[in-house]
């Protein structure tokens, strides 16, 4: 293990930025954190987490694919990517590291989506365990440790240092270029008790994600509950997009005039016109979608992932959605934990 | 900090519902924590006394919802109408978005609704507890110390300058009624319009870039009620599921501004809902502005039927470009 004073902090980050793209969580125009490319004078952010997740590094929003050019009969096919170059992601939680486990289940697996792919093995994640945890936090519910937030290298805040660890190979090679004093954890073993016990006081500590699960389908796919519980949801995108796990994107072509370029952004179950086949979206009303959402974070990807939950109870939904409708008010009125 | 209290309307709830004037009731509903209510439809008597909420977190405005439920429910429905809320509710009229005889309206008087972010921002995260009143009990998980903030330090950013506390619609009221406001409403868009229009421009970049298009914004609008948005509809041309570039971020956004103009009761619950925090509301009230100044006074849902200037050609309209040398410098 190794540390340096939260006053040098900066200067780790000048270091890490000397070979790769460094980006740390700062306040923006609003006070709220947002990932933002490290430069001097860039501060590190003090709230809790990113209002949006770590998730649009690997996976953006819009992404341009590919490009067509026709000539006559002829279709040129042209890759208009560019050389991934390396970079580093500083300050993600526990819950956002985990939901890399949940896209890369997607991603990853035959056939690998090599935009993903490719950001993945550029991207170096250091993570920062929760020494603060906010109301809306539930990630235990799942299993995951605020305190071990793992990724490539860990990083915990106590009593003035930053103590870092690293967890893989490709962390280990740059913790070892920081030239970073080293320590023992004494102070880090302190940190994770404390965070264990504030954990513990956390107002979803209880909650259970028993009812759920791989299987569960028929049990909870007719539930008449979910009248209810969508009935006045909006249908926006504001939970989708927040969401460090939610995967779907849509796939379409512009004209630029001179060509097609294909690109892919993001979608959400939420809407009308998601999965829309020759006769329509399948999922006729709000009723339909809102299940979608939930019974496939809580459902069917574990169903399909061995057992891992497709949420990993980050709380942005629950601090965003206009209405106050999320995944945790279902799980407590399906799961009959309230 | 409300005056009128939870109990009186749903004494109120109740009754209306057990005397049979009404079969349903659109109230929030008890959250997880207690700022995170949640739009409902009651049907029932010990559900609205056990989870019927009404305090200071009450910011929902639920005038949209009829255009929706007053076609799917059986029974006329009760809406709880905060001022604000009954010039959208008029204004819905006025464009024959729903059915008047199927809505019992109530007014409630309010005294302003809080931000809980503005009191995250004081007493930090992990709040286990909120007590609502003239000062704001903030319990968290870090202290036994119980922080203590004045309502009026932490209102919604609307509510810091509300414009009328006048209900214009309603069949019977809670509370007493109110005036409407000489509000500041429009200092912030006097500010905007000091700036020179590079300023401008990039303050309105930095705001919408930070734009996700969740549509949260445009789904919350009680003006924005078509039955296919043309951002939505694949034939339309101008579909837009992500904002690729500046270009289209902006786009999206003056352009429901552009199609709200004159409908806008500036209710604020764009900018309410909004997960980044971009100030929409200043777009349409800019344009509230302007159509004040060039064709007067007018303030949307003040009553049903009335006339928005932008149609309502008159031969003595001014030429906007006569009273306003815009665009460059
Ligand atoms: S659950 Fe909330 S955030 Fe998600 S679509 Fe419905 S209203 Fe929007
Ligand atoms: S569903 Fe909600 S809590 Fe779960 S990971 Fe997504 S945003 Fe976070
Ligand atoms: S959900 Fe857990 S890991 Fe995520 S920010 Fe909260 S405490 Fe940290
Ligand atoms: S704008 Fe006025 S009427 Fe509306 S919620 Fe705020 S204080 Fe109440
Ligand atoms: S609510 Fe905010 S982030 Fe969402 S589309 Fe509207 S302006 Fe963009």
């Amino acid at each position: 293990m190794f540390k340096c004073s939260m006053e040098s902090l900066n200067s780790v980050f000048a270091k890490i930025s000397a070979n790769a793209e460094l980006y740390i969580p700062a306040d923006n125009c609003d006070g709220k954190a947002v990932y933002t490319k490290w430069a001097e004078g860039v501060e590190l952010s003090n709230q809790l987490n990113t209002v949006k997740s770590p998730k649009d590094f690997f996976f953006p929003q819009v992404e341009d694919m590919m490009a067509f050019k026709v000539e006559g009969k002829n279709i040129e096919l042209i890759d208009i990517r560019k050389a991934q170059e390396d970079f580093v992601v500083f300050g993600v939680r526990a819950c956002d590291v985990k939901a890399f486990e949940v896209l890369d289940n997607v991603f990853l697996v035959d056939p690998v989506d090599s935009y993903y792919a490719e950001r993945r093995e550029h991207g170096i994640i250091i993570s920062v365990a929760c020494g603060r945890p906010s109301e809306t936090c539930f990630c235990q519910t799942f299993g995951i440790d605020a305190a071990n937030p793992g990724g490539d290298i860990t990083v915990w805040y106590a009593d003035g240092n930053a103590y870092w660890q690293s967890n893989t190979e490709k962390g280990e090679k740059l913790l070892a270029s920081l030239g970073l004093e080293s320590c023992d954890s004494a102070a880090v073993d302190a940190e994770k008790a404390k965070i264990a016990n504030i954990m513990k006081k956390l107002p979803l500590a209880e909650l259970k994600a028993d009812a759920f699960g791989g299987g569960k389908t028929m049990e909870l796919f007719n539930r008449p509950e979910w009248k209810a519980l969508s009935e006045s949801c909006l249908g926006c995108g504001t939970c989708t997009f927040v969401c460090p796990t939610c995967q779907c994107y849509d796939v379409k072509e512009f004209n630029t005039g001179k060509g097609v370029v294909r690109f892919r952004c993001w979608d959400s179950c939420m809407y009308s016109d998601f999965t829309k086949c020759a006769h329509g979206n399948p999922r006729l009303s709000q009723v339909e979608r809102f299940r979608q959402r939930f019974m496939h974070k809580l459902v069917y990807y574990p169903e399909n992932n061995n057992g891992l939950f497709g949420c990993v109870g980050c709380g942005r939904c629950l601090a965003k959605c206009p209405i106050s409708m999320n995944i945790v008010k279902v799980m407590k009125t399906l799961g009959g934990n309230a | 900090m409300q005056k009128i209290t939870r109990d009186v309307l749903v004494e109120k709830a109740v009754s209306l519902l057990e005397n049979g004037t009404v079969a349903n009731v659109l109230g929030w509903r008890k959250g997880e924590f207690d700022y995170d209510i949640t739009p409902a439809v009651f049907t029932d008597k010990a559900d609205i006394e056990a989870n019927f909420v009404w305090n200071d977190f009450c910011g929902a405005n639920f005038s949209k919802y009829l255009v929706q439920k007053t076609r799917k429910l059986e029974g006329k429905i009760l809406v709880f109408l905060k001022p604000c809320d009954t010039y959208s509710f008029n204004q819905l009229l006025t464009e024959h978005r729903f059915d008047r005889e199927k809505v019992y309206a109530v007014g409630v008087s309010c005294e302003g609704m809080v931000d809980i972010d503005k009191i995250k921002a004081i007493a930090g995260d992990g709040i286990s507890k909120i007590v609502c009143g003239e000062m704001i009990e903030v319990s968290t998980v870090y202290s036994d110390e119980v922080i203590k903030i004045d309502a009026k330090d932490v209102l919604e950013g609307r509510c810091e300058s509300c414009k009328s506390k006048k209900h214009v619609a309603y069949d019977e009221l809670l509370g007493e009624e109110g005036d409407v406001i000489d509000s500041n409403r429009f200092d912030e868009v006097a500010k905007l319009e000091a700036m020179t229009p590079d300023e401008r421009f990039a303050f309105w970049q930095e705001q919408l870039s930070k734009c996700i298009r969740c549509n949260a914004c445009r789904d919350i609008c009680p003006a924005c009620t078509c039955e296919n948005c043309v951002f939505n509809n694949p034939n339309s041309g101008v579909e837009n599921k992500a904002a690729a570039n500046s270009f289209e971020e902006k786009m999206f956004h003056i352009i429901r501004a552009f199609h709200v103009a004159g409908r806008c009761t500036d209710c604020g619950e764009c900018s309410r809902v909004c997960p980044q925090n971009i100030p929409l509301h200043l777009l349409n009230r800019k344009f509230i502005k302007d159509m004040d100044s060039f064709y007067g006074e007018y303030q949307a849902g003040a009553e049903v039927g009335s006339r928005a200037p932008l149609v309502n050609y008159t031969t003595e309209d001014v030429e906007p470009c006569d009273v306003f040398e815009g665009g460059n410098e």
